[in-house]
C-alpha cells in the first residue's frame, strides 16, 4: 500500500511494489488509485448492457485498424484480376470494391476481421439500444445524470453515423443504392437541398469523391468523437455515482455494491472476454454483407432485398410507408414532401423526444432532488408506456422496412402489410401507450394488495361459529421496503390566475399548459402504501384486514386532492 | 485423278455417287442442323396419349382444345418447354385459385409431362425443351451469369437468387432449389409474372452462363452460413437472437453469481 508519507510505512520490496512506489512518489497516483480501485460498483445483470456497447466498440477499432492496413478508399476504376471470388474476375469495378474483395480472399484472416468487424457494428448498436432501454425504463436519466443521457444520445446518432459511413464505404450495389437514397433524402432539403448533394459528392452523384470523404469520416471524425464521448460518458458515471436498484439498506445517499477490484474488475474482465468471443464465433461461422454477392456499384440495378443495416432500417420503413402522391411542384420547384417527411421529420421527431425527455419529465415532475435510486418500470406507468410506445413505432418502421422480406415468407401481399403498417405506425404506439399504462396500475395495485394483505399461504381456517378464513402470511422487511418506497408523483399545482389584486398573472397560461402534461403523467396513479395504512391494517385481526382493504384508496384520480404523507 | 478418270463410265459408278452425296447431305445437315429437341421426336402415340391426360386435367381451364377460356390462357404456341416447366415443377396442374401458381410436388410422372407437353407443341410452333448440354452450368462463365443476372433478374429474385416479394401476393421464388433445366425454361418462357428472355434477348450461352452463377451460389457463402442470402434484415434479425442473446445470457449469468 502506497500512501503520500512513505516515512510512516515500511518501504516496499518487491519490483511491483518499488516502481508503484517511485510512481506515487513522483504523481501522487495512488490517492486516485486508491479511490478507484475502493471505488463501490452495485451488482446487476443489466448494469453490463453498456459494456456490451463498450467491449463491441473496443472490437470495432481493433478490427477496423486491421482492416485499414488494406482497404484502399479510391473511386478509380480497375478491373478486378484475381480467381477468386470467380463471379468477380475480369469485372470493372472501383478500387475500393477491388480492395475489399482483395483483403475478403487474398489476405490471410482478411474476411474473418470483415465479418468480425460488421457483426460488432450491428451488436454495438443493439447494446447501446438495449443500454438505454435500462436507463429510460428505470428512470436513470434523472437529475443528476442528464447530462449524461444527451452524451449518450449523441453517441447514439454518432453510432448510426458510423454504421452508415463505414456501410457505404465497400462500394458495392447495396452501398451505393443506401447512398441513391442518402442523395434523395439531402435533394428533398428544400431550397439548400440540391447545393448540399453537390457539395458531399462533389458534383453530380455518385461523383468520384464521396467513398475517400466517408472513408475520413468512418476512421477519423466519428470514432474520434465517439472515443472522447465514451471517455465522458464514463467519467460522468463515476463523478456521479452508478445508479443503484431499490430495496432494503439501499438509499440516496449510498451505493451498495462490490468494490472496482477485484470483484467489479474481474466481472468486467470475464463479460469483455465473453462478447470478444460471441463477436469471434459470429465473425468466424456466420456470413455477413458479401459484397460480392452484389456486385460493384452501378446505379442501374437494385436487387431485392435492398436494405441498410437494421439499426437504419426504421429510415427505410418509414420512407416505405410514406405515399408518394405528397409531391409539388410550386412555381416550378419540387417539393418532395414524401421524401422530406418520412427521412427528415419522422426521424427528427423521434431524436428530439430522446434528447428533451428527461427535462419534460423533470419540469412536470416539479422535483428537483437527485435520484440515485432507480425508479422500478411500474411505479412510473406514463414513463414505461411511452418507452413502450417509442420501441413500438422504432419497430413499425423497422419491419415495415422489411415489408418483401415479410410477405415473402409469411404468403402475405404486400400492399397489405404496407397498408396496415401505415395504420399501426399511427394506431400501434397509442395502443402500446395505454395497454403499458394499464399493465404498470395493474402491477401496482397488486404490490399494495401484497403489502397490506401479505402472502395468501392456501391455508383455510375454521371459526367457532362456522366461518371459514384464508390465513395470509405478512411480507418480510425486504419485500415490504421494495413495495412501499416510490414517490407517486401529484400533478403540479400552480399559482392561481389572477393575483390578490385581481390583476392577471403572467405566465399562467403556460403554468397551466404544463399543468396539462402534468395531469397526462400524474392523474392516474397508485398511492404506496403509507406507514398509517399499514399501522391500521396489522393492529386490527386478518379478519378485519380483509374488510378494511375495500376501503382503502387504491386508484387515485383527479388533481391534487391526496396529500401523500412521508 | 487418272484411275477415277478411267473408272468414270464404270456400271456402278452412279450409285456410288449417289451414295456419297446422301452420306456428305446427311453428314453435314447432322453438323448444322438445330439440336432436335424431345417433343419433336415425339411419336403420334405420345401426343395421343397427351391430348388425353390433357383432357382429363387441363382442359377444365384451358379449354378443350387448349384454345384457353376466361379462366386460363391459350397455350397454342407456348411450346414444349413452357408445358414441361410448369407440369415438372408442380405448378400445373393448378389444385387451387391464388395470387399466383406456386410450385408443388409433381401431379405428373416424366413420361406424362412428356406426352403433354410432345400434345401441346402439336398444336402451334413453341420454345422446345432444352438439351441437357444446354442447361448444364459447368460449361458456362459464371462471372458473365453474374453480370447478367444483376442487370436482368436480381431486382425480383435478390442479388443471388433467394427470391423476392412482388405486388399484391405474387413472389419471385427462391432458385435454389429450381433444377437447371427448369431456370432456363423460366428464362425461355416467362412463367407467371417473369417476363420472357427470348434467345434475342439474352443467347442460349447466356442463359447457360446465369445457370453456372445460380450453380455456383448453391455452394455457401465464404463467409460461414449464409443465414438465407436475405441480406441485412436476416443480419440484424440474427445478431440480435444469436448474438445479443448470448451476450445478455452470460450477463445474467455473470450477474446471478454475485446474490
Amino acid at each position: 500500500m502506497s500512501t503520500t508519507t512513505p516515512s510512516s510505512v515500511a518501504e516496499p520490496t518487491t519490483a511491483i511494489g518499488k516502481t508503484a512506489d517511485f510512481l506515487d512518489q513522483r504523481t501522487k497516483v495512488g490517492v486516485l488509485a486508491k479511490q478507484l480501485v475502493r471505488k463501490v460498483f452495485p451488482d446487476h445483470w443489466s448494469f453490463m448492457l453498456g459494456e456490451i456497447a463498450l467491449f463491441s466498440f473496443v472490437v470495432l477499432i481493433l478490427s477496423g485498424f486491421f482492416l485499414t492496413m488494406f482497404f484502399e478508399p479510391s473511386m478509380a476504376l480497375t478491373r478486378y484480376e484475381n480467381e477468386h471470388p470467380a463471379s468477380m474476375h475480369g469485372e470493372l469495378m472501383s478500387v475500393a470494391f477491388a480492395s475489399t474483395l482483395d483483403m475478403s480472399f487474398e489476405v490471410r484472416g482478411g474476411l474473418l476481421m470483415r465479418q468480425i468487424h460488421h457483426w460488432s457494428a450491428l451488436i454495438f448498436m443493439a447494446g447501446i439500444v438495449v443500454h438505454m432501454m435500462r436507463v429510460f425504463f428505470t428512470g436513470a436519466f434523472r437529475k443528476p445524470r442528464e447530462l449524461n443521457w444527451l452524451v449518450g444520445v449523441t453517441m447514439l446518432i454518432l453510432g448510426l453515423l458510423a454504421g452508415f459511413t463505414g456501410y457505404s464505404l465497400p462500394d458495392d450495389v447495396l452501398s451505393g443504392n443506401g447512398l441513391r437514397i442518402t442523395d434523395g433524402v439531402v435533394k428533398s432539403i428544400p431550397i439548400i437541398g440540391s447545393y448540399l448533394s453537390y457539395f458531399i459528392f462533389g458534383g453530380e452523384f455518385p461523383g468520384e469523391h464521396i467513398v475517400p470523404r466517408l472513408f475520413t469520416l468512418h476512421i477519423l471524425v466519428v470514432p474520434a468523437l465517439l472515443l472522447a464521448l465514451i471517455g465522458v460518458h464514463l467519467f460522468l458515471m463515476v463523478l456521479n455515482k452508478h445508479t443503484q436498484y431499490p430495496g432494503g439498506g439501499r438509499t440516496n445517499n449510498n451505493v451498495v455494491g462490490s468494490p472496482a477490484v477485484p470483484a467489479f474488475a474481474t466481472k468486467m474482465g470475464g463479460n469483455f472476454f465473453i462478447i470478444f468471443g460471441v463477436l469471434a464465433l459470429m465473425g468466424g461461422t456466420m456470413a455477413i454483407n458479401n459484397v460480392w454477392n452484389y456486385g460493384p456499384y452501378d446505379p442501374s440495378p437494385v436487387s431485392a432485398g435492398a436494405q441498410p443495416d437494421w439499426y437504419m432500417l426504421f429510415l427505410e420503413g418509414s420512407l416505405r410507408l410514406m405515399p408518394g402522391q405528397t409531391e409539388y411542384v410550386i412555381g416550378g420547384y419540387t417539393l418532395s414532401l414524401n421524401i422530406l417527411i418520412p427521412a427528415v421529420v419522422i426521424p427528427g421527431l423521434l431524436f428530439t423526444f430522446l434528447f428533451v425527455y428527461p427535462f419534460i419529465e423533470a419540469k412536470v415532475t416539479g422535483d428537483h432532488r437527485e435520484h440515485h435510486l432507480l425508479d422500478r418500470p411500474r411505479n412510473v406507468p406514463v414513463r414505461t408506456g411511452l418507452g413502450v410506445a417509442f420501441l413500438t413505432a422504432f419497430i413499425i418502421l423497422a419491419l415495415a422496412g422489411s415489408n418483401d422480406l415479410i410477405a415473402t415468407h409469411f404468403s402475405l401481399s404486400i400492399n397489405t402489410i404496407t397498408w396496415v403498417f401505415r395504420f399501426l405506425f399511427f394506431a400501434g404506439p397509442v395502443f402500446a401507450f395505454w395497454i403499458t399504462k394499464r399493465i404498470c396500475l395493474g402491477l401496482q395495485r397488486k404490490d399494495r394488495e401484497l403489502v397490506l394483505h401479505g402472502h395468501e399461504t392456501g391455508r383455510i381456517v375454521r371459526f367457532a361459529n362456522g366461518e371459514y378464513i384464508e390465513v395470509h402470511r405478512p411480507l418480510d422487511e425486504q419485500e415490504r421496503w421494495l413495495r412501499v418506497n416510490y414517490d407517486a408523483h401529484a400533478p403540479l399545482e400552480i399559482e392561481p390566475a389572477t393575483d390578490a389584486r385581481g390583476v392577471k398573472r403572467k405566465g399562467y397560461k403556460q403554468d397551466r399548459r404544463w399543468q396539462r402534461l402534468s395531469r397526462f403523467f400524474f392523474e392516474d396513479r397508485v398511492e404506496p402504501v403509507t406507514p398509517a395504512e399499514l399501522a391500521a391494517a396489522h393492529s386490527h385481526g386478518e379478519h378485519d384486514e380483509l374488510e378494511s382493504a375495500h376501503t382503502a384508496p387504491e386508484l387515485v384520480s383527479g388533481s391534487g386532492n391526496v396529500e401523500r404523507e412521508h | 485423278m487418272k484411275a477415277l478418270a478411267a473408272r468414270r463410265h464404270h456400271r456402278s459408278a452412279p450409285v456410288v455417287l449417289l451414295l456419297l452425296a446422301l452420306l456428305v447431305t446427311g453428314g453435314v445437315y447432322a453438323a448444322l442442323a438445330p439440336s432436335p429437341a424431345k417433343a419433336d421426336t415425339a411419336s403420334t402415340a405420345d401426343i395421343e396419349t397427351g391430348k388425353k391426360l390433357f383432357q382429363a386435367n387441363c382442359a377444365t381451364c384451358h379449354g378443350p382444345n387448349a384454345e384457353g377460356t376466361t379462366e386460363a390462357p391459350s397455350l397454342v404456341g407456348v411450346g414444349a418447354a413452357a408445358v414441361d416447366f410448369q407440369v415438372s415443377t408442380g405448378r400445373m396442374p393448378m389444385q387451387m385459385n391464388g395470387p399466383q401458381a406456386e410450385a408443388k410436388p409433381p401431379q405428373m410422372d416424366e413420361e406424362q409431362t412428356a406426352a403433354l407437353a410432345a400434345y401441346v407443341a402439336s398444336l402451334g410452333a413453341g420454345p422446345a425443351i432444352p438439351t441437357d448440354e444446354q442447361v448444364d452450368g459447368s460449361l458456362g462463365d459464371a462471372a458473365n451469369g453474374m453480370a447478367l443476372f444483376r442487370t436482368n433478374c436480381a431486382m425480383c429474385h435478390n442479388a443471388v437468387g433467394a427470391g423476392g416479394a412482388l405486388s399484391e401476393g405474387k413472389f419471385a421464388p427462391s432458385l435454389f432449389e429450381t433444377s437447371d433445366r427448369n431456370i432456363y425454361q423460366a428464362m425461355l418462357t416467362g412463367p407467371q409474372s417473369m417476363p420472357v428472355f427470348n434467345d434475342a434477348n439474352i443467347t442460349p450461352e447466356e442463359k447457360r452462363d446465369i445457370v453456372a452463377f445460380i450453380d455456383e451460389q448453391r455452394e455457401g457463402s465464404a463467409g460461414g452460413l449464409s443465414l438465407g442470402s436475405l441480406g441485412p434484415v436476416s443480419e440484424g434479425l440474427w445478431a440480435w437472437v444469436v448474438g445479443l442473446g448470448l451476450i445478455i445470457g452470460a450477463a445474467v449469468w455473470i450477474g446471478a453469481k454475485s446474490s
